[in-house]
């Protein structure tokens, strides 16, 4: 088996197993989506409203869950410098180590997100692009998150700080997941957003990986 | 542009330098703010806005200099991280908290001008967010420095945050502004030449060179404080290994 593979796996099992992989991310998703009616109050019409806007921002808060530890572990048990020591280059190292994340977690999370809709009140009609939006967010989720998981390796509460880091870079995908969604139920072309969505996340992965290890690089050194 | 970072980069000029331009540039500030605030103050009301049209001579400048201080945070950190230059780094510690005091006045006086004129102290519009999701890039690179022990560490991290948001801060401004529009487009920076009237427009640019001067000035303040520090420390471990 060729070493990316190897390394795939080994990422998308560290991903999954741990702090509780995708349970601990499904489990969180479902408790924001359960505190949502209980703020705002039970009426279907109110909540049919922003069912949608809602399912997408508690997958994005969601999508934090697992980045603290994406980098740090094998920061702290020496591997990450095994890792920058081997052939494949690091900047590949680093996308797939995003891409574990997004298998191990980002891909159930998108199982749940439309489940999490319906159940506020969305259309069931609107579940294929939800879960179409949520599988191409998500990864624009874990490459960008892993710009901040990498960034805050060394500091003093990292998980803490890569949240505020990763937060306003997760304003453009949010805002094109939830434009899409929200012209697919009022009926308007929605096509757009959803492939600036996919630019939105092919851009992550073509240059996420480059601050990833520019930044791994640094804490190394 | 490019010949006056080469000159400064020595820290030695740039000590010599800064200490007489500093005060010089907070003086030229003191005088064109005090300049542009009498001509706005004396300037007629505007026929809908009333008095309020003078929040402008405050709120505007800041929202240019919010930007401005960025693009320097990142030439700052550009240069900090490729060539390595402490003076660099220091520059670029120094504009951070400046840019989000600019950044949280625009946001604040704007908000005391949008309750008289838009009837809300706050909307959801493009510009508004756009500039909200700036400040929140500030705090992000300042809570990164805070957060690290290690200077030289902290300082890398830093510039990479730095020009991270360099590349996504034009996104976050076209998907916001994709999103939603209510505040008014170019005004002064218009095609064809500024849309605004003469008894506004030269407070106006007054106040946006004192705000550039006063920014100067801080700045130039701020790296002197640094370095001074960095000396201090660097003398404190001398004295502890000896």
């Amino acid at each position: 088996m060729s070493p990316a593979l190897e390394l795939l796996k080994r990422e998308t099992g560290l991903a999954w197993g741990r702090g509780g992989g995708p349970l601990v991310s499904v489990g969180f998703y479902a408790g924001v989506a359960t505190l949502l009616p209980l703020a705002t109050g039970p009426e279907p019409a109110r909540l049919a409203a922003i069912a949608p806007g809602a399912a997408w921002t508690g997958l994005a808060l969601a999508a934090l869950l697992g980045l603290d530890r994406l980098f740090e572990r094998d920061y702290e048990d020496g591997a990450l410098e095994l890792l920058a020591l081997s052939r494949l280059p690091l900047e590949f190292t680093c996308a797939l180590k995003c891409l574990g994340q997004w298998l191990a977690t980002g891909a159930p999370l998108a199982l749940a997100a439309p489940v999490a809709a319906i159940a506020l009140g969305a259309s069931p009609a609107l579940a294929p692009l939800i879960l179409a939006c949520a599988l191409v967010g998500g990864i624009a989720f874990a490459f960008t998150g892993g710009i901040g998981a990498s960034l805050s390796l060394g500091a003093r509460r990292g998980g803490l700080l890569t949240a505020v880091i990763v937060l306003p870079l997760f304003v453009p995908p949010v805002i094109f997941g939830g434009g899409a969604l929200d012209a697919f139920a009022g009926h308007l072309p929605w096509r757009a957003a959803f492939a600036l969505l996919g630019a939105y996340a092919a851009a992550a992965i073509a240059l996420g990986p480059l601050a990833m290890a520019a930044a791994c690089r640094n804490a190394l050194s | 542009m490019i010949p006056a970072p080469a000159f400064l980069s020595n820290p030695e000029r740039f000590m010599a330098f800064s200490r007489w331009a500093a005060p010089l540039f907070g003086l030229i500030a003191l005088v064109l703010a005090l300049a542009g605030l009498w001509l706005g103050f004396s300037a007629p009301e505007d026929y809908q806005q009333g008095a309020t049209v003078r929040v402008m001579f405050i709120h505007v400048p800041a929202a240019w200099m919010s930007m401005f201080v960025y693009a320097c945070l990142g030439v700052a950190s550009f240069l900090a991280l490729i060539f390595r230059h402490a003076l660099a780094d220091a520059a670029a510690q120094a504009a951070a908290p400046l840019g989000a005091a600019f950044t949280a006045l625009a946001l604040i006086t704007g908000s005391l001008w949008g309750r008289p004129m838009w009837g809300t102290w706050w909307v959801w519009d493009a510009r508004l967010t756009s500039v909200l999701v700036l400040f929140l890039f500030y705090v992000a690179y300042m809570a990164l420095r805070g957060a690290m022990d290690d200077e030289a560490k902290a300082a890398r991290a830093c510039a990479i945050l730095a020009l991270v948001g360099v590349v996504n801060l034009p996104v976050v401004h076209w998907s916001v502004t994709w999103w939603n529009t209510l505040h008014q487009g170019e005004t002064v920076f218009a095609k064809g030449g500024p849309k605004l009237s003469a008894v506004y427009l030269t407070p106006l640019l007054l106040m946006g060179l004192a705000y550039m001067a006063a920014f100067g000035s801080l700045w130039l303040v701020r790296i002197r404080g640094e370095v001074w520090r960095r000396r201090a420390e660097a003398a404190l471990s001398r004295l502890a290994r000896a």
